[in-house]
């Protein structure tokens, strides 16, 4: 767990973050969102101490952090930032092994680690560890700066922007990605980011940022439902905010028992999509079926629609 | 291709002329008046290239381990505020001519190689510590900034990071003065330093043309050399680490 209280800086006479108090939960991944020159990416580079606070404390796991040498509690944390900043001069295998070395880790448990990860990032280790950066697409790059930062297995993991740099569809494939690494190590993930959907996607908790000042910490449907200040539902978006709504939940949780002669839908597919496809089918309900196909209940385009409005 | 068949005839030309001189004889002998030697006879051409290397060698490691180590200093934090100084003296060394640094040299550390020593380390500075400095100043920031965000101490950034990442510039530079000191070293000659500027002397003293140009053939042959084994260097060491 990661306690944030009442962090301050300042440069000169402008405060970058004021007094920002926040507690992240350990297993979960928090975004936090803001315009550019919130102070969002000053806030995450504190908690690693790339920013020394002006005042206030972060504590991780009841330990604070000002206590031991800052370039050794950066080990133990992992950090991926936009545009990857992979060592040029160095490996594949030699940039993930970075940490671990600097840990000094046995080689041959560096070099398992290596292949491990490799091989989560679907990377195949034969292949990729003797390129270099610039031999690697843009997506893979990447991949390759977040299994850098996961490769000393730290409990947290910052990540700045770190999907600003892709385009779309690689964007939506390497945010699945990290929903895997994150359920699959348990990493506590805080990732700052200016766009609105992707905090929605990734976040268990989105923390709205503005001029330095936390508007909002909560998570994604209250943020929606009970904005706590004009900016944030300007920031969420009013316009389409029902549908951001339906996007928060999964056709499976939604599932009514029995049984629909309408089209088949899968259960992890978002109230959002299914809603489309209902729309497009011209079908009143739909039969929700698992990932092995079995049935799992019904859903009516009621039943959506009466989840796309604030309880 | 035929860039390397010139450099490979250039380097069979000088090993054959510094092994055996007496075979150019024929060559050099319309530039001579009155039965003069052809070929330089008052000492080894072998010995006085070596000679002329060695010293250039010396001064250019010398000015490479002080440009570097002030390059570094000037590009760390705290040590900005010594960048208009350290620019301000080695801009001296370059802006003072090789000549004049051994006249001033003389009467402080006498005749011989270490007024020559002298000169060519303070002319050699300007390129290597220009070219460490943005080296240096040239490193992408997100991954300097990953260097520190993966828990790497300052001195770890620089040894693991930054440095590779300059070296290819900083290598270039120490190429430059490397040429430009082979060349200058024969003025070395002058103030009694062991080189073929002996030779070209010897030739100006006794109006012998044939000297002349085999002691400026010798130093350009060597400068050209010299400029391709370092590239070739260069390369070898630098086949991987490519900075996109």
């Amino acid at each position: 767990m990661i306690l944030i209280d009442n962090l301050t800086r300042q440069y000169g006479a402008a405060t970058v973050v004021d007094r920002v108090s926040m507690q992240i939960e350990r297993n979960s991944i928090t975004v936090i969102v803001g315009t550019s020159g919130s102070g969002k990416s000053t806030l995450l580079r504190m908690i690693n101490r790339l920013v020394e606070p002006t005042s206030g404390r972060v504590l991780i796991d009841g330990a604070d952090t000002a206590r031991e040498p800052a370039h050794l509690l950066r080990r133990r944390i992992g950090y991926a930032i936009q545009g990857n900043g992979l060592f040029p001069h160095r490996t594949v295998a030699e940039n993930i092994a970075t940490v671990p070395r600097l840990l000094g880790w046995e080689p041959a448990r560096v070099q398992a680690r290596v292949q491990q990860l490799l091989a989560v990032f679907q990377l195949d280790p034969a292949e990729f560890s003797g390129k270099f950066p610039h031999q690697l697409s843009g997506g893979q790059q990447q991949r390759v700066g977040v299994a850098r930062a996961l490769a000393a297995e730290p409990a947290v993991l910052l990540m700045d922007e770190p999907f600003g740099a892709l385009d779309p569809i690689i964007r939506a494939k390497a945010q699945e990605d990290l929903l895997d690494i994150q359920r699959r190590f348990a990493t506590t993930i805080v990732l700052v980011t200016h766009d609105m959907d992707e905090a929605f996607r990734l976040g268990n908790r989105v923390a709205v940022m503005s001029r330095g000042r936390l508007l909002q910490y909560d998570r994604p449907t209250i943020l929606l439902m009970r904005p706590a200040d004009p900016f944030v539902s300007q920031l969420t978006g009013l316009a389409d905010r029902a549908l951001r709504l339906l996007s928060l939940t999964s056709a499976g949780e939604a599932a009514e028992p029995g049984s629909s002669t309408g089209p088949a839908i899968s259960a992890s597919v978002s109230l959002r999509d299914a809603l489309s496809e209902l729309l497009w089918r011209n079908a009143d309900s739909g039969q929700i079926i698992d990932a092995d196909g079995a049935p799992r209940g019904q859903l009516t385009v009621a039943a959506i629609l009466a989840r796309a409005r604030p309880a | 291709m035929i860039g390397t068949m010139l450099r490979l005839t250039a380097l069979a030309l000088l090993v054959t002329f510094l092994l055996t001189p007496q075979s150019f004889a024929p060559l050099f002998q319309p530039l001579t008046q009155y039965g003069a030697a052809p070929i330089y006879d008052q000492g080894s051409l072998l010995m006085l290239s070596l000679s002329q290397l060695g010293t250039v060698c010396c001064a250019v490691a010398a000015s490479s381990s002080i440009a570097v180590t002030l390059g570094i200093l000037v590009t760390r934090r705290g040590g900005e505020q010594f960048l208009p100084l350290s620019r301000t003296l080695v801009n001296i060394g370059q802006t003072l001519p090789p000549v004049a640094v051994l006249a001033i040299a003389v009467p402080l550390v006498g005749f011989g190689l270490r007024p020559t020593l002298i000169a060519l380390f303070l002319y050699g500075l300007l390129p290597i510590f220009e070219n460490t400095i943005s080296g240096l100043r040239n490193c992408p920031p997100a991954v300097i900034e990953a260097a520190r965000g993966m828990g790497m101490s300052a001195n770890q950034s620089l040894f693991a990071v930054e440095l590779p990442l300059a070296m290819p510039l900083i290598l270039e530079g120490i190429r430059l003065s490397l040429v430009i000191s082979v060349g200058t070293a024969a003025i070395g000659s002058t103030v009694g330093a062991k080189g073929l500027g002996e030779v070209i002397i010897a030739g100006l003293l006794s109006n012998n043309t044939a000297f002349i140009l085999q002691g400026g053939l010798l130093t350009g042959l060597m400068a050209i050399l010299m400029y391709d084994a370092m590239l070739a260097l260069e390369r070898r060491l630098l086949r991987n680490a490519r900075i996109d």
